[in-house]
């Protein structure tokens, strides 16, 4: 059976050219980093430009890189290691409610253990205030984090503005960029952001490997401790084939990025328009054009409910996400479509579509030719369709 | 996640649809926590003489929903009364762990709407 995979925001495949890399890190020059012969120091060698490339993406100096297991990791070492190393100067951190659940989850943990936490809603399209950020900051506001772009409407967060905003008040800014990386152009200068969230696996690296940028003069206090590796900011020997690929990645990411937004943004367009054309009753979830991430397609469909969509979709070989609550794990939708107004039943029919560099045109034909039978079998099932339907009869 | 029996149920759902005056109808769940189930009785004497359903929900609502139809057509009203909803998730090869509370509603569909065929039958009376 054929087999279409749109959700790269979940994760994407190892590019061929990382792995091909990676391998001789694991068989033949596996030496760890921190040993002084030889094969300690041509890992160590490889490390180091590694930590280059991620640099290079972001903006950054190489020694403000420090690598983690993934970005969830970094996350947690942002933000309470930002509220450890700050613990005397206040105890009040500012958030949004559209963050992934390793910033939000994070900031709730800090919050049961005495901190102050203010939640900053979003507009309609998943987009926050600026001016409400402002409003929030306190004077012993010492944390500011906010995703670059959301991971699940793709809507990009004015960074920028919340960063010049930050340093006027003398508060670190962390930013959540995985969704970002490599999509859209990061300067961490540019951008005032003290800490920046990456990870490997949603660019064509491995899993298991991130890094939190921390500027140069931010302290954070470390998660791990041990052996001292990272600049002691996270022990335990290197991931060195992991981080070898990240870095591969990255400087992939960073030669492609134009290229691969340029398609992202042609396929994303095609599939957006082609499901509002051939499907009634159906809402685009988060803004258009520019303050979209290129590569992202989040619509509700009304009167199905999502995880069954996912199933249809699946059985004939198409791999999407919904924010449903039957595949977040909970009893409630996506906390992000609530955030942005959506009402339960609507979340519930929510689909993403998460493109990717190998997806083609005649992938999307297919999606738009399978969709509409699917919702048409699912509504026929439904009895918020028929509610529908009758009222239309009686008008 | 689903047994094949779950998605063949979902995939070739048994009996989906309305009965036209129906004898009874019942419907539980909201469109809030993302399952709704609304199931028709065609009754004949004390039998089930024919069931549809309309499920608004996710695999397992709406395999749930198949599968009490399948199990009830031809059974005595009281002999449906007793069928529970671990029953149904059991005849399906059971479902996931987070299933079985909030989308194992079927059986309480029929319930409702043997009830709602009862208490007809009561104002006739």
């Amino acid at each position: 059976m054929r087999r279409v995979y749109l959700d790269h925001s979940a994760t994407t495949p190892v590019d061929v050219e990382v792995a091909t890399l990676m391998m001789t890190y694991y068989t033949e020059k596996y030496g760890n980093p921190s040993s002084v012969h030889s094969f300690g120091r041509e890992a160590k060698q490889a490390l180091e430009e590694a930590r280059k490339q991620v640099a290079e993406l972001i903006g950054a100096t190489p020694s403000e890189v420090t690598f983690t297991s993934g970005g969830t990791e970094a996350d947690n070492l942002a933000i309470i290691g930002t509220a450890e190393a700050l613990r005397k100067k206040g105890k009040h951190i500012i958030t949004s409610s559209i963050e992934h659940h390793a910033v939000l989850e994070t900031c709730e943990y800090l919050e049961k253990n005495g901190l102050d936490l203010t939640v900053i809603p979003v507009d309609e399209e998943g987009i926050l205030s600026v001016e409400d950020v402002r409003k929030a900051i306190r004077p012993d506001t010492i944390l500011i984090s906010v995703m670059h772009a959301n991971n699940e409407v793709g809507s990009i967060q004015p960074i920028a503005e919340i960063g010049k905003l930050a340093k006027e008040h003398g508060i670190t800014f962390h930013v959540d960029a995985v969704q970002s990386l490599g999509k859209i152009p990061i300067d961490v200068n540019e951008m005032n952001v003290d800490l920046l969230t990456v990870s490997s696996h949603k660019i064509y690296g491995p899993k298991g490997v991130g890094a939190l940028y921390v500027r140069k003069g931010v302290r954070v206090v470390p998660l791990v401790h041990g052996g001292g590796q990272e600049k002691k900011r996270r022990s335990g020997t290197e991931n060195t084939p992991g981080i070898i690929g990240f870095g591969k990645a990255c400087q992939l990411a960073g030669q492609r990025m134009a290229e691969d937004a340029e398609h992202h943004t042609k396929l994303r367009d095609k599939l957006i328009n082609g499901i509002l054309q051939s499907i009634d009753h159906v809402k685009v979830n988060g803004p258009m054009g520019d303050k979209r991430l290129p590569n992202n397609v989040n619509v509700s469909i009304r009167f199905v409910e999502g995880e069954s969509l996912l199933l249809s979709l699946d059985m004939l070989g198409i791999s999407a996400s919904s924010g449903s609550a039957c595949t977040s794990g909970s009893l409630d939708p996506s906390h992000v479509l609530l955030a942005m107004g959506l009402v339960h039943e609507i979340a519930h029919g929510s689909l993403r579509f998460t493109l990717g560099r190998q997806n083609t045109e005649e992938e999307i034909d297919y999606v738009l030719e399978q969709l509409p039978k699917i919702v048409e079998r699912l509504r026929m099932m439904s009895p918020l369709y028929d509610q529908v339907m009758h009222i239309k009869e009686a008008q | 996640m689903y047994t094949e029996k779950v998605m063949d149920h979902f995939t070739n759902p048994r009996n989906v649809g309305e009965i036209e005056n129906p004898d009874g109808v019942g419907e539980v769940g909201n469109a809030k926590c993302g399952d709704i189930m609304r199931i028709y009785l065609d009754v004949e004497g004390d039998i089930i003489k024919d069931v549809k359903f309309k499920t608004f929900g996710c695999g397992a609502a709406v395999a749930t929903s198949s599968m009490v139809t399948e199990m009830v057509k031809g059974k005595t009203l009281d002999e449906a009364m007793v069928i529970s909803n671990a029953a149904v998730a059991e005849a399906l090869g059971g479902l996931p762990p987070a299933k079985m509370h909030c989308s194992n509603l079927a059986a309480d569909a029929l319930h409702a709407a043997i009830v709602n065929y009862r208490e007809k039958q009561e104002k006739k009376e």
